[in-house]
């Protein structure tokens, strides 16, 4: 199977303190991957060295084919990235969003129109495109967002925390988005604090300490950890953290 | 005497386009000693709410009472009998976790001391940095410390806006637990909040969207007012069977929840016999069906929709 990302011992230091710690991992193309962990498990830092945004302090990884060490402005541009806090230029419209993440994305005007055309129409916002991205309930907000991380079709998309706060039919929809791409060949990685989302992942790592203490479906992982759930599983796992959020 | 009254509460704002309803003739009571939830997405109204029970916005028209006091003619008690943690972090980044503690209790002319009993256990937790700014704090840490601040002069009411935004599920789960210790402590709790599993751990719930209240109960009298019949389905091929159940025109909705799709029937529908038959049509593996209890969130969609 193909790899979109390969992580092998991949670790990051702050002075003596090993933020993420010898993470060794492979997400396969098409795969929705669910990337969980507590609070300053050390997510944030594994995804910035994934993003290509953090040189890491040893170990190895590609993303999409490329190291992180000396290929990571390639990594940047066949990648997407949304997260809650940060995904659209608020005073611009959809439509100037689309044009400006296009263009950094190195689409050609030709392209973008074809892009936002289709774009607008999966979402059902046909004829939106003057409307003020403020203007939008949050819910249409993330689903637009989304659909912008994935204009240049990347071989991956990042997605951080992308449905804190959304409703939850907004919320559904967002994931028949996600679903959507993946059968497109697009390889998702996402974190969220939802564990019935954690559900609809193929496979979920669990980060604890810096390190991934579990890797598996979530059928697999209920099983192995006798529970009911996913959210029994990761407050079994979580609670063995010994290092707080600080 | 009712801790929290609230009858008929309009506010609009005026925006270029238009107005925006941002609560609609809202109205409910919250008893003494009750965690009451908002439950609500993005959006709902939540936040303008909670500053208008803190005196800090006007209401367009409508009433409302904090320990009996009304909140525009009675707003500087209200203000001295409250705690308020907003949803973003209001506390002063440049000073020093215990220089903010020692800063709200002196404005409500209080000390540390004097009420240090109802602050111990979350204080005790940051206290091994209390020479710290707060800017410098994780995003677990400022949300003790802004609860500390909040609860300094013992209020009557606690007023917490979306505490556990953004926070996992563990931490969660013990923020909750300290709430329950609160108000063991007597104190009333408005908490609002986006994730709809939070309504269980309330005494009672306002189920709110786009400026309305849904309903109001408690969270079995909610579900109990869930008249129809919920199926949980599930087989190997879930994205699959979603876009076979869709597509039956029988069903009249269908959501993911987890490793479950729910699935309620138009009425006329013959329901177990209807999904068997579209489980052998479309050859889906390892077949799953079973009736079950709504959950806060199936009668929130519901409700949503109605």
């Amino acid at each position: 199977m193909e790899k979109v990302i390969t992580a092998n011992g991949l670790t990051k230091k702050f002075g003596d303190f090993a933020a993420v710690d010898h993470i060794t991992f492979d997400v396969n193309k098409g795969e929705i991957f669910g990337f969980l962990g507590a609070n300053g498990a050390g997510k944030t830092t594994a995804m910035r060295m994934l993003c290509g945004l953090l040189m890491p302090s040893s170990g190895q990884a590609t993303v999409a084919g490329f190291d992180v060490y000396k290929q990571n402005e390639l990594i940047k541009k066949n990648i997407g990235y949304m997260s809650q806090k940060f995904s659209l230029y608020e005073d611009l419209t959809l439509g100037e969003n689309i044009r400006f993440y296009g263009g950094i994305y190195g689409l050609t005007d030709k392209q973008i129109d074809e892009k936002s055309y289709l774009l607008l129409h999966q979402l059902n916002m046909e004829h939106q495109e003057k409307i003020l991205v403020k203007e939008l309930p949050l819910g249409w907000k993330q689903k637009l967002a989304f659909s912008i991380a994935i204009v240049h079709d990347p071989a991956i998309v990042f997605l951080d925390e992308p449905t804190g706060g959304v409703d939850p039919v907004a919320r559904r929809e967002f994931w028949n988005l996600i679903y959507e791409a993946s059968a497109r060949g697009i390889t998702i990685f996402v974190t969220t604090h939802y564990m019935d989302e954690a559900e609809y992942c193929n496979r979920v790592s669990v980060m604890v300490d810096g390190r991934i203490d579990a890797l598996d479906s979530p059928l697999n992982l209920m099983k192995a950890h006798n529970a009911a759930s996913m959210d029994e599983v990761f407050l079994q796992l979580a609670r063995k953290a010994v290092r707080t959020d600080n | 005497m009712k801790a929290i009254t609230v009858e008929n509460i309009v506010k609009t704002y005026r925006i270029k386009k238009g107005v925006v309803e941002a609560l609609n003739d809202i109205s409910f009571s919250v008893d003494r000693g009750e965690i009451f939830g908002i439950i609500g997405p993005d959006g709902a109204g939540k936040t303008s709410l909670f500053r208008v029970l803190t005196t800090l916005l006007r209401a367009d028209s409508g009433t409302a009472t904090i320990d009996g006091f009304d909140v525009i003619k009675g707003y500087k008690q209200i203000r001295n009998r409250v705690g308020y943690m907003p949803g973003r972090f209001s506390l002063y980044q440049d000073l020093s976790v215990q220089e903010n503690l020692e800063f709200f209790a002196a404005i409500f002319d209080t000390t540390i001391a004097q009420n240090y009993d109802l602050i111990k256990e979350i204080y005790q937790q940051i206290e091994p940095f209390k020479a710290r700014k707060a800017g410098q704090l994780s995003g677990g840490m400022k949300q003790k410390l802004a609860l500390c601040c909040a609860l300094i002069h013992k209020p009557s009411v606690l007023f917490l806006d979306e505490p556990t935004t953004g926070v996992d599920a563990v931490s969660r789960k013990e923020f909750w637990e300290m709430l329950h210790r609160l108000k063991i402590q007597g104190i009333t709790i408005l908490v609002s909040t986006a994730y709809m599993d939070e309504a269980s751990l309330c005494d009672k719930v306002a189920l709110m969207q786009k400026g309305r209240l849904l309903s109001v109960n408690t969270t079995q009298g909610i579900i109990a007012q869930f008249k129809k019949t919920i199926w949980a389905i599930k087989a190997t091929e879930m994205f699959r069977l979603m876009n076979e159940l869709k597509n039956s025109e029988a069903i009249e909705s269908c959501y993911p929840f987890g490793q479950y799709h729910h699935v309620v029937f138009k009425p006329a529908a013959n329901n177990s016999e209807l999904l068997k038959n579209i489980a052998v049509r479309g050859h889906f593996t390892q077949f799953e069906m079973k009736q079950i209890e709504p959950g806060i969130e199936d009668c929130f969609m519901e409700l949503m929709q109605a």
